[in-house]
């Protein structure tokens, strides 16, 4: 299972009380999580990623094992450690405004 | 008994305030969806208990919110917002090409007849219309494609489409605004569309009478003459009595004749309200004084209406879709501040009194009335 944490308010939105552990297809990378995430909430559509562009958006970032992930490609493989379930992947939102 | 539901759309959540006929208590629910921006939230007036909210993130993006029992429980419904079509471009403040790219939705207009159907006005500015109660949304494209749509240059607030009036003796006319190209009128239910800005003068633009590119700030209707319309422009309170196709300015005897919002009495169709705001460089009341400025006679002649209001050091907005009335047979007038305060009135605005201080900065107040 990869376990995911997700910030505050897509939880409360989701009604998500800690981290998510989802199972996903094939390898894991972030299209497959955030695919197997959109699956299981799909009021999480367009939230993470643009419905058209299918774009990260531009305030929110993927972190594992105190990596920044969110420039590799979304096709690219997790770590191991995400993949195996070790470590979480963390969708972080930028610490910016009010 | 009958009552009022106050649907208060803020920087940091949504707030239902409900109370009775007597509007002198006030029950304050909320903060819904606290942290995100709400910009605005409408009842259906097919069925008072169908709610619709924009729900808003520069994180996160959109979301639509719906009720079915009146703002108690909610549930996301669809947020897939896609322009018809290859969208193309508007004009970017500096007068270039820019591609349009949806941002947010500024305002939900249910239908006046179905509870299921809502329409959507947003920024980048386009119509678009659910007919399953918010699940899925489609672009009415006449609107962008009628032909001034590359000319459309945004506000400083955006290039957003804020104000949908739904024409009650017309299933087919719809009114919209939008800053900064002007209003628009659809005869043929949202299929086609075209500027009904004949009269405005902006002088902020190279051709101050043109057909588009004018900054309406809000457009209002009495349900009995939707013939007339009133506008509060950039500058300028505007009025028209053939559905747009002409406007003449009734700014009067302003202190200044810039602001967001107007508002019609709901029983007297020449009533009107207005909170005139110092300048476009300055977004405050004038002298510090929080004045709403009301006239009977269908603008003109104002009067400022102050009795319950601060008459001193109070440097607030009221933003355009902030400002609604109730129908109880003594019409009352609502407003909310940027400032976080909802002011109310039970006699037409004679006085006035906060009902909460202390919200986040408003961006809407709607107003339910309840059997």
């Amino acid at each position: 299972m990869i376990r995911v944490i997700l910030p505050p308010h897509l939880r409360a939105l989701a009604r998500i009380p800690g981290e998510v552990q989802l199972a996903v297809e094939g390898q894991a990378t972030q299209r497959s999580v955030v695919d197997a995430l959109e699956s299981c909430y799909p009021m999480l559509r367009g939230l993470i990623r643009d419905h058209v562009t299918q774009q990260r958006r531009p305030f929110l970032r993927f972190f594992a094992q105190q990596e920044d992930l969110s420039h590799e490609l979304p096709d690219a493989p997790l770590p191991d450690a995400v993949a195996s379930g070790a470590e979480p992947l963390l969708i972080v939102g930028a610490i910016a405004g009010g | 008994m009958s009552g009022v539901r106050l649907l208060v759309g803020t920087r940091k959540g949504a707030f239902v305030l409900t109370s009775d006929a007597k509007r002198q208590r006030w029950d304050i629910n909320g903060p819904h969806f606290g942290g995100w921006e709400i910009y605005h939230l409408k009842g259906s007036p097919a069925d008072p208990n169908r709610l619709y909210a924009s729900q808003t993130s520069g994180w996160f993006g959109q979301l639509i919110q719906r009720s079915n029992d009146g703002g108690k429980t909610w549930e996301p419904v669809g947020n897939k917002f896609v322009y018809d079509g290859v969208p193309g471009t508007h004009q970017w403040y500096d007068g270039t090409p820019h591609p349009w790219e949806f941002k947010r939705v500024w305002h939900l207009e249910p239908s006046l007849t179905d509870p299921d159907t809502v329409y959507a006005g947003i920024e980048d500015a386009a119509l678009f219309r659910s007919m399953d109660g918010g699940q899925t949304w489609q672009e009415l494209s006449g609107l962008r494609g009628h032909g001034t749509g590359p000319h459309w240059q945004p506000g400083a607030g955006g290039l957003c489409l804020h104000t949908i009036l739904l024409d009650p003796s017309d299933s087919s006319r719809i009114f919209i605004a939008i800053s900064a190209a002007g209003a628009f009128r659809s005869d043929d239910a949202g299929k086609t569309w075209r500027p009904i800005n004949r009269g405005l003068h902006s002088q902020y633009i190279p051709d101050p009478t043109a057909e588009v590119g004018h900054c309406v700030h809000r457009i209002a209707m009495h349900s009995s003459r939707p013939g007339v319309l009133f506008m509060q422009k950039h500058w300028d309170v505007m009025r028209s009595d053939d559905a747009g196709e002409s406007w003449r300015e009734v700014s009067g005897n302003l202190p200044t004749d810039f602001g967001f919002v107007i508002d019609v009495h709901a029983h007297e169709p020449e009533t009107i309200y207005v909170v005139p705001i110092k300048s476009d460089s300055e977004h405050f009341p004038p002298d510090g004084k929080l004045r709403v400025y009301r006239s009977r006679t269908g603008g003109n002649e104002w009067e400022a209406l102050t009795k319950g209001l601060p008459q001193r050091d109070c440097y607030v907005n009221v933003l355009r879709d902030a400002m609604a009335v109730d129908s109880l047979d003594s019409c009352g007038v609502y407003f909310g501040t940027t400032g976080g305060q909802v002011y109310g009135s039970a006699d037409a605005g004679d006085s006035w009194s906060p009902i909460v201080r202390d919200l986040p900065g408003v961006l809407s107040v709607e107003v339910q009335t309840l059997p």
